[in-house]
């Protein structure tokens, strides 16, 4: 037993593995991480996952678009090159309104999306971190670290739970090179 | 989200009952991991020669100039932009279904909002290869950028409408497909822990490494429900843009200020036109249809009735408005444009705009497949006459009498034309081939709640009852079935 590195608990449906969640935690179980083949509601409270800081990241990075766009115009418009259009103010303040719109949005989504590649690891070529190859298709997959939790326990509460399969691995992540 | 339990009165969004996760992951993937089929095979070629066609036509154009074209001194714009708006409102739909319909809630765009978005991204290829087209020499494509030059530095001008059609369909452009990309990461997981060997390798390097962690899944739908956020008002202001290209000129027929909301029902409505046209050929042949079913089609027609409608009204104001403004140039372009040389042009546009869409007040045609197939066919080609409208019959007759002309198109045209619909198939064929089609973490999503085994599920469990004279089509099957069993028993 003693090369076992994770447990997986294999659920079969999210509103099993949120019992089986809250079960872990009340046998002390440590989670180390839960993976999913889509967003289940309400998981990241039960798992203690901070609110995520994106939307601000977001808005900082939309202001920035917009203080840019007015700059970017103002410069160009008013103070390096006035032209006299039939007279009227270089400084058209609607005018300059589409184009900070719209860089606005062009900075804040890809200001937030790179964002979130980058604090998620997330590259081209980047070798995936997938610790059963089912989570991205039809299993909820609860994942315990096996050197500091009692393996027997661990399945144990698994079973009770309702998990339908449980693996012991001996290794953290699948290896994409072996075939 | 989805683990809630939906009234059973509202239509299921997925249909059959054998669907699983698992199912799920295999009905989606199987276009990507089979053979292409013999249609599929057939509908590239076709694609393929049109994309052909659309290289000679544009190369003969970038030779000659855009003498190939039939322009003239009066009629400056022709079909380039014509084919450029109709391109750009078809994208719209794509950001209308990923966008304003998360925010809204409706789940029912989970299924079809994928192909939508690709749909919306290869559209504004389209549109875009006419921007270039258009201006003759593309090799000075980039003058429109405000980019320091050899004319001390004379900027470009901020004040133009085009210069913020340039900002606005490039932002357009880049976020729906960082958009759709990101949508898309988790679905490219999934190929990617089925296949082996190359694909595996291929499809890895395109997942970027996605793992489906708790903490990936938050940010995950930070992200998507910001995007959406900010796609919603960029969507209303691309085609708000592009309407000011005219509305802000002071050609009869162009300035009008209701162009911008009139625009965008427009192009709202050409779009989930194009939806239809694709979606109800792609769920056949892809075997769809347990994801894409008659509550979509049929919701999808209610949109094209409402934004249809939204047009009709659209083209009475503009005829009122020129009578009651009493500016004889903008009376006189209305009236020539219903009755002028160009009346069947018009009355093409009003047939297939205002009058067919109309036929889908009737249940019967709005969740008929075949109806509602030719009536998207006859949306797409009424409003490619509306643009048609709007630019040749205004510009055709102009303030001087001696300048009037007819536009006629030469074959370079025509064949730039229907070589960008072989560019855009080309393309959307691809897309099924080496993409999920249907956004599988999404439709999941949906399984518990809102599929018809769940709501069958509730009423033979009798924890919900079907209201008295109810006509959903599962409901009565269900209760139809209840009943057969009770009289066994």
């Amino acid at each position: 037993m003693s090369n076992i590195k994770y447990i997986l608990g294999h659920f079969d449906d999210p509103e099993v593995l949120m019992n089986g969640i809250d079960k872990l935690q009340k046998s002390n179980i440590k989670i180390e991480d839960v993976f999913t083949p889509f967003p289940i509601h309400g998981i990241e409270n039960k798992l203690g996952i901070k609110r995520s800081r994106l939307p601000i990241a977001a808005f900082i990075f939309g202001i920035t678009g917009t203080i840019t766009a007015f700059s970017m115009v103002y410069y160009m418009l008013v103070h390096d090159w006035p032209m006299n259009i039939g007279g009227k103010p270089a400084f058209a303040f609607p005018d300059f309104i589409p184009v900070m719109f719209e860089l606005t949005v062009l900075f804040c989504a890809y200001g937030m999306v790179f964002t979130f590649f980058y604090v998620n690891h997330l590259f081209p070529g980047r070798a995936p971190r997938v610790m059963d190859l089912r989570a991205t298709d039809d299993r909820f997959i609860i994942a315990i670290d096996a050197k500091t939790n009692d393996v027997n326990a661990v399945d144990a509460v698994l079973k009770d739970a309702g998990a339908v399969e449980i693996k012991h691995n001996a290794r953290k992540y699948i290896s994409y090179d072996e075939e | 989200m989805s683990s809630h339990h939906e009234s059973i009165i509202r239509e299921p969004l997925i249909t059959g009952t054998d669907i699983t996760y698992n199912k799920i992951t295999e009905d989606v993937c199987a276009p990507v991991e089979r053979m292409p089929s013999k249609a599929w095979w057939i509908g590239f070629t076709v694609a393929v020669l049109g994309l052909v066609l659309w290289l000679v036509a544009v190369g003969y154009t970038f030779w000659t100039g855009i003498g190939a074209w039939g322009l003239n001194k009066t009629v400056g714009w022709a079909w380039d932009i014509t084919n450029f708006v109709w391109w750009v409102g078809i994208g719209h739909a794509g950001t209308l279904i990923s966008a304003i319909l998360l925010l809204f809630r409706q789940s029912w765009r989970n299924s079809i909002n994928r192909s939508a978005e690709a749909m919306t991204i290869f559209a504004v290829i389209c549109a875009a290869s006419f921007i270039v087209a258009h201006m003759g020499r593309p090799w000075v494509a980039y003058w429109p950028l405000p980019l320091p030059n050899q004319f001390g530095s004379l900027w470009v001008n901020f004040n133009s409408p085009l210069v913020w059609d340039v900002f606005a369909i490039s932002t357009y452009f880049s976020v729906s497909l960082v958009f759709w990309y990101t949508g898309l990461l988790p679905d490219i997981a999934t190929i990617r822990d089925r296949a082996t060997g190359l694909r595996r390798r291929i499809y890895s390097i395109l997942s970027f490494g996605w793992n489906g962690s708790a903490k990936t899944w938050q940010r995950f739908e930070a992200v998507s429900l910001i995007l959406a956020g900010v796609s919603t008002p960029l969507v209303l202001s691309v085609h708000t843009i592009v309407s000011m290209d005219f509305a802000t000129s002071i050609v009869p027929g162009w300035h009008t200020t209701i162009f911008p909301p009139y625009f965008v029902a427009g192009a709202i409505f050409s779009g989930f036109a194009m939806v239809q046209t694709l979606l109800l050929i792609a769920r056949k042949v892809l075997n769809f249809e347990n994801y894409i079913t008659m509550a979509h089609i049929e919701s999808m027609n209610k949109i094209i009735i409402l934004t249809g409608s939204i047009v009709g009204v659209a083209y009475g104001t503009e005829f009122f408005i020129a009578w009651y403004s009493g500016v004889q140039y903008e009376q006189y372009a209305f009236i020539n444009r219903a009755t002028g040389p160009y009346w069947w042009a018009y009355w093409s546009m009003i047939t297939c705009n205002v009058i067919s869409p109309q036929l889908f007040w009737f249940k019967k045609i709005r969740t008929s497949i075949v109806a509602s197939w030719v009536l998207s066919i006859f949306v797409n080609i009424g409003m490619w006459f509306e643009r048609f409208v709007i630019i040749v019959t205004s510009l055709h007759r102009d303030y001087l009498p001696s300048s009037w002309a007819m536009f006629y198109p030469t074959w370079v045209d025509v064949a730039i034309f229907i070589g960008s619909l072989g560019l855009f198939f080309t393309l959307f064929l691809l897309f099924l081939r080496v993409l999920p089609a249907i956004a599988m973490a999404e439709v999941k999503l949906l399984l518990k709640g809102n599929s018809e085994m769940s709501k069958r599920k509730l009423i033979a469990d009798g924890h919900a009852k079907v209201p008295e004279g109810f006509t959903n089509r599962i409901v009565i099957a269900t209760t139809a079935t209840i009943k057969n069993d009770k009289k066994d028993e």
